[in-house]
C-alpha cells in the first residue's frame, strides 16, 4: 500500500515546462541570429544540440539511468542552446561538438547530473573553448553576409576561410585600438551605432547581439515567474554604474554605460546565464549580490583584463562563490531575529 | 483596518465553488457510531460506560484524563455495543480504542441546562462549561478549548482573533456556518471574549467569502466584534499567519500566541461554545464539507461525531468517477485514508474524493535549486536546503536551518516543479527527531537508575565494611580486656 503525504494538490508545473518556457524565451533572439548570420549559424546551433543529446544519452547509458526521462527534461538541450548562442556564428562544427560534450558531460553529468553542478555548464564550456582555441573563438563576421546553404556547409564543416567577411566585435576592436594607443572617441567612430547595437545588427556571438529581443525574452521569464528581476537587473547595474562613473572621469578611456550594456554577451548573460537556478544563490538578496558581483567583475575584466569580454569568466568566478553567499544570506525565520534567536515574548503593542 | 504583510504563500486553485452554494443539511441518523477516545491533542479520554449501557444523546461516555485532554459525549441515544478497536482516521488506518454506539433511532437528549443570560456567568464558569462540553479547536488542531481559555485568562489577552480564513481549497464548512449561523457565532465570540477579558476582538475572513463577511458584519453590528477582510492566500488561516496579518506580531519561536497576548479560535469553535454555554449542549457534531472532483453532489453536512465516512459519501450521491485519492481535511494539509469506515471526528473539516487530475501527482525529479519553495515558504525557511540535509540523514543540519519552525503547510511541495515531496521529508525528519529524543530520555533515565544502583551497592558495601571493622574492634577490645583481667588476676594470685 502506498500512502501519499499531503499536499494532495499540485501547481501545474514541471521541470520540463520550466525548461520549455526558457527555450521559448530564447527563440526570438535565436531566430534573429539565424537571420543575421545566415545558414552557418543554423548549422552550428543544430550541431550543438545534437552533440549534447547524443553525448548525454551516452553517459546516461553508462550510468544505467533512464535516458529518455533525463533528455526530455530539456536541461541538456537548454545548455547546448545557450552555448551555441555564445559561439562565433562561423565557428567550425568541432567547436560546437567539443563544447556541447564538455558542457553536458564534464560540466554537468560528472557532478551528478541536473541540479548538482557547481559551474554553469554552458559558460564552463565556452571558457574551455576560448582558452583552448582562441583563434576560432574570436573570429567574428560582419552581419548580414548571407552565404548560401552550400557555402554555409563549407564554412561550418570544412572550416573554409571566410575572406572579406571577417570583422571584430566592438569590445575586441576597442581593446585592440587601446593597444595601439588610440582613444575611445576615435575607436568608436564607425563602430558604435546605438540603434544597431540595440537591435543587434553587429558582429558578435550567434545569439548575444539582439539586446532588445533578449530583454523581451527575459521580461517574459520574469512575468512567468521562472526567474526574478534581482539577478539580471543587478548585473546590468553592476556594469552600468562603474561604466557611468569612470566614463564621467575620462570619457576617452572608459566606455559609457550604454556601450557596455549593449555589447558583448551581457544581455544574454544577465537574463539567461546568471539566472540558471542550479548555479546561483537561492534567496532574492543572494541573487542580487550575485548579479551585482557578476556585473562588476564583467566590467573589470572588460576594462583592465586581457580578454575583451568577461561575462563567462565573471559568471564562473561567482558560481564558485554561490555556496558562500547561500551560507550567509538566509531569510529571517518567522518568530526569530536575523541571528536565529527566538523573538522575546512581549504583551505590549 | 490596516493589514500587515505576510511573506511567501501560494494561491492554489480554490475549487470551493463545488460545494459553497449548498446549504448545510443534517445527515440522517447513522445506525452505528464509532467514537474514538482520542479526538484531540493530549491524553485519550477514559470510558465511563460499559457494554450494554443505554445512553442518552449528550451523555458523558468518556472523561478527560490528565492536564491536556477532552471529554467525549454520546452523539445520539442508543446502546453501547463495543469498547474496542476501530479503524482510525489516520493514514495508517490502524485500529484505535473506540466506543461503538448503536443508535436507538429516538435521538433523545439528556436533560440539558439552559442559561438565559450567559453574559452573567463568570469567566471561570464559562471555561469550565466549555471544558465539560468537550470542545476542541475545530479548525483542525483539536487543542482542548477550555485549556486555551484558562491559559489566556491567566496571561492576559490583548487581541482575540477568530479565524474565518478557511484558506484550504475545497473546504466551505466555515464559509457556510458563517453565512447561516452568524448570530450564534457572534454570541460565542462574545462569550470567549468575556472568558478571557479580551481588549480587542477581530474576525478575519478571506475576501473570497463576501457573503460570509456580509452575514458576520450584520451580526456583529453594535458589538465589540470587528470583522476584517483579509486577502485570499494560502496559508492565511494558519494561526501564525493570521496573527501576523492582523496584528503585525509574530509568535516567538517555540512559543504560544499567549506569549504576545493573542488568542486564536476558529469560527466553528465559537459556534460550539455558544451552543454549550447557552443550551448546555456538548460538542456532538460538526459541519463537514464533502467535495472533490470524484464526488457526484458536493455538499456541506452537519455530521455526528463517529459517523463512518462512507455515509457522507453516500449522502453526496456517491462517486461521479473513480477517486484516485480520499482525503480527510483539506488537500493542502489533510490526510489520505483508504478505508471508508473511518469515523468523522471533532477535527474532520472535510471528506474529499479527488481525481488524478486534481491531485496532479508526478514522479519526483532532481532539485534544480530554483528556490520557488523559498519564495513560497510563509515561515522564511529554505525547504530545498533542509530536504538536501534530510536526504543524507543530517537531521541536526536540517534543525539548524529551522526544521522545527516548519508549519507543514505544504506550500513548498505544492509549487515544486520537480514534484519533490518536501513536507514528507520534513515530517519524516520531525518524527525521527522525536523518536531520537524519546530514546535519549530513556537512556538518560536508565543511566540515572544504574548510577543510583551503583551508589546504593557501594553504600551497602561501605556500611558492611564499617560494621565488620566495628565488630572486629569490639572483639579485640573484649579480648584485650579479658587478657588484662587474666593478667591482673594472675598477678594478684602471685
Amino acid at each position: 500500500m502506498n500512502i501519499a503525504h499531503s499536499p494532495h494538490a499540485h501547481a501545474p508545473v514541471s521541470i520540463g515546462k520550466v525548461m520549455a518556457t526558457v527555450l521559448l524565451a530564447l527563440t526570438p533572439a535565436t531566430l534573429f541570429g539565424f537571420w543575421l548570420y545566415g545558414w552557418p549559424a543554423v548549422n552550428l546551433w543544430a550541431v550543438s544540440l545534437i552533440a549534447a543529446i547524443v553525448g548525454e544519452a551516452f553517459v546516461l547509458r553508462l550510468q544505467n539511468r533512464k535516458v529518455r526521462t533525463v533528455i526530455m527534461d530539456g536541461s541538456g538541450i537548454l545548455t547546448a542552446w545557450l552555448l551555441a548562442l555564445s559561439l562565433p556564428p562561423y565557428a567550425p562544427w568541432w567547436i560546437a561538438v567539443l563544447g556541447s560534450l564538455f558542457a553536458v558531460i564534464i560540466g554537468k553529468q560528472v557532478f551528478g547530473g541536473l541540479g548538482q553542478n557547481v559551474f554553469n555548464p554552458a559558460m564552463a564550456a565556452r571558457v574551455m573553448l576560448l582558452i583552448s582555441f582562441p583563434l576560432e573563438m574570436t573570429t567574428w563576421v560582419a552581419p548580414a553576409q548571407a552565404p548560401g546553404l552550400l557555402e554555409s556547409l563549407r564554412i561550418t564543416f570544412l572550416s573554409q576561410p571566410i575572406d572579406g567577411m571577417a570583422s571584430a566585435s566592438l569590445l575586441g576592436h576597442v581593446k585592440t585600438e587601446f593597444t595601439r594607443g588610440i582613444g575611445l572617441d576615435q575607436a568608436l567612430t564607425g563602430y558604435y551605432a546605438p540603434m544597431d547595437m540595440l537591435w543587434g545588427s553587429r558582429a558578435g556571438s550567434l545569439g548575444e547581439t539582439a539586446a532588445v529581443l533578449l530583454l523581451i525574452g527575459g521580461l517574459f521569464l520574469i512575468a512567468r515567474r521562472i526567474i526574478t528581476w534581482h539577478a539580471p537587473f543587478a548585473m546590468l547595474l553592476g556594469v552600468a554604474v562603474p561604466a557611468l562613473l569612470f566614463n564621467a572621469i575620462d570619457a576617452n578611456h572608459y566606455a559609457g554605460p550604454m556601450v557596455h550594456v549593449l555589447s558583448g554577451g551581457l544581455m544574454l548573460g544577465a537574463f539567461f546565464i546568471i539566472t540558471d537556478p542550479v548555479t546561483s544563490p537561492n534567496t532574492a538578496l543572494g541573487q542580487f549580490i550575485f548579479g551585482l558581483s557578476c556585473g562588476l567583475l564583467t566590467w573589470i575584466i572588460r576594462t583592465w583584463g586581457g580578454y575583451p569580454e568577461g561575462v563567462a569568466f565573471a559568471v564562473l568566478l561567482m558560481n564558485a562563490v554561490t555556496p558562500i553567499i547561500d551560507q550567509y544570506v538566509k531569510p529571517r525565520i518567522y518568530g526569530r531575529d536575523r541571528k536565529g534567536v527566538a523573538l522575546p515574548a512581549k504583551k505590549g503593542t | 483596518m490596516k493589514l500587515f504583510d505576510l511573506r511567501g504563500g501560494v494561491h492554489p486553485e480554490g475549487r470551493k465553488d463545488l460545494s459553497v452554494g449548498r446549504h448545510i443539511r443534517v445527515l440522517p441518523l447513522p445506525e452505528k457510531l464509532f467514537v474514538p477516545l482520542q479526538q484531540h491533542i493530549g491524553a485519550p479520554a477514559v470510558p465511563v460506560v460499559n457494554i450494554g449501557d443505554h445512553v442518552l444523546k449528550g451523555q458523558l461516555i468518556a472523561t478527560a484524563q490528565g492536564a491536556v485532554s477532552s471529554s467525549i459525549h454520546a452523539p445520539t441515544s442508543g446502546t453501547i455495543v463495543a469498547l474496542g478497536d476501530h479503524v482510525a482516521p489516520h493514514p495508517s488506518g490502524l485500529p484505535v480504542p473506540t466506543i461503538t454506539l448503536e443508535s436507538d433511532g429516538a435521538d433523545k437528549w439528556i436533560a440539558t441546562q439552559t442559561v438565559d443570560d450567559p453574559f452573567a456567568l463568570t469567566p471561570e464558569d464559562i471555561a469550565a462549561r466549555v471544558g465539560a462540553a468537550g470542545i476542541v479547536g475545530l479548525g483542525g488542531a483539536t487543542f482542548p478549548a477550555a485549556l486555551k481559555l484558562n491559559l489566556s485568562r491567566n496571561s492576559g489577552v490583548l487581541t482575540l482573533i477568530i479565524n474565518g480564513g478557511e484558506c484550504e481549497p475545497y473546504l466551505t464548512c466555515d464559509d457556510r456556518i458563517m453565512r447561516e449561523r452568524a448570530a450564534e457565532i457572534i454570541e460565542g465570540i462574545r462569550l470567549i471574549a468575556l472568558a478571557v477579558a479580551a481588549q480587542e476582538v477581530l474576525v478575519g475572513i478571506e475576501d473570497n467569502k463576501p457573503e460570509a463577511i456580509a452575514a458576520m458584519q450584520a451580526a456583529a453590528q453594535g458589538s465589540v466584534v470587528k470583522v476584517v477582510t483579509m486577502p485570499s492566500m494560502y496559508p492565511m488561516g494558519s494561526e501564525k499567519q493570521i496573527i501576523q496579518v492582523l496584528t503585525g506580531k509574530e509568535i516567538p519561536a517555540g512559543g504560544r500566541p499567549a506569549d504576545i497576548g493573542v488568542l486564536v479560535h476558529n469560527v466553528a469553535t465559537a459556534f460550539a461554545v455558544q451552543q454549550a454555554i447557552r443550551y448546555g449542549r456538548p460538542l456532538l457534531s460538526r459541519i463537514v464539507t464533502v467535495s472533490g472532483g470524484a464526488i457526484k453532489t458536493p455538499c456541506n453536512v452537519e455530521t455526528l461525531v463517529g459517523t463512518p465516512v462512507r455515509e457522507l459519501i453516500a449522502f453526496a450521491d456517491g462517486y461521479a468517477q473513480a477517486a484516485t485519492r480520499l482525503v480527510l481535511g483539506g488537500p493542502m494539509m489533510g490526510q489520505e485514508f483508504t478505508d471508508t469506515n473511518v469515523p468523522v471526528v471533532k477535527g474532520t473539516s472535510g471528506v474529499l474524493a479527488l481525481t488524478a487530475a486534481e491531485v496532479g501527482q508526478a514522479e519526483a525529479s532532481p532539485c534544480i535549486r530554483c528556490a520557488t519553495c523559498v519564495r513560497a515558504c510563509p515561515v522564511g525557511l529554505l525547504p530545498l536546503e533542509m530536504a538536501a540535509h534530510i536526504r543524507v540523514s543530517d537531521l541536526s543540519g536540517a534543525v539548524d536551518l529551522g526544521l522545527k519552525d516548519c508549519i507543514a503547510c505544504g506550500s513548498c511541495s505544492y509549487v515544486c516543479p520537480a514534484h519533490i515531496p518536501l513536507v514528507h521529508y520534513f515530517n519524516y525528519a520531525k518524527g525521527d527527531l522525536a523518536a531520537q529524543e524519546r530514546s535519549k530520555l530513556k537512556q538518560e533515565a536508565t543511566k540515572k537508575l544504574a548510577d543510583a544502583r551503583n551508589e546504593r551497592m557501594a553504600r551497602i558495601e561501605r556500611e558492611r565494611a564499617e560494621a565488620a571493622a566495628k565488630r572486629k574492634a569490639a572483639k579485640e577490645a573484649r579480648e584485650r580486656a579479658a587478657k588484662e583481667a587474666a593478667e591482673k588476676a594472675a598477678s594478684e594470685t602471685v
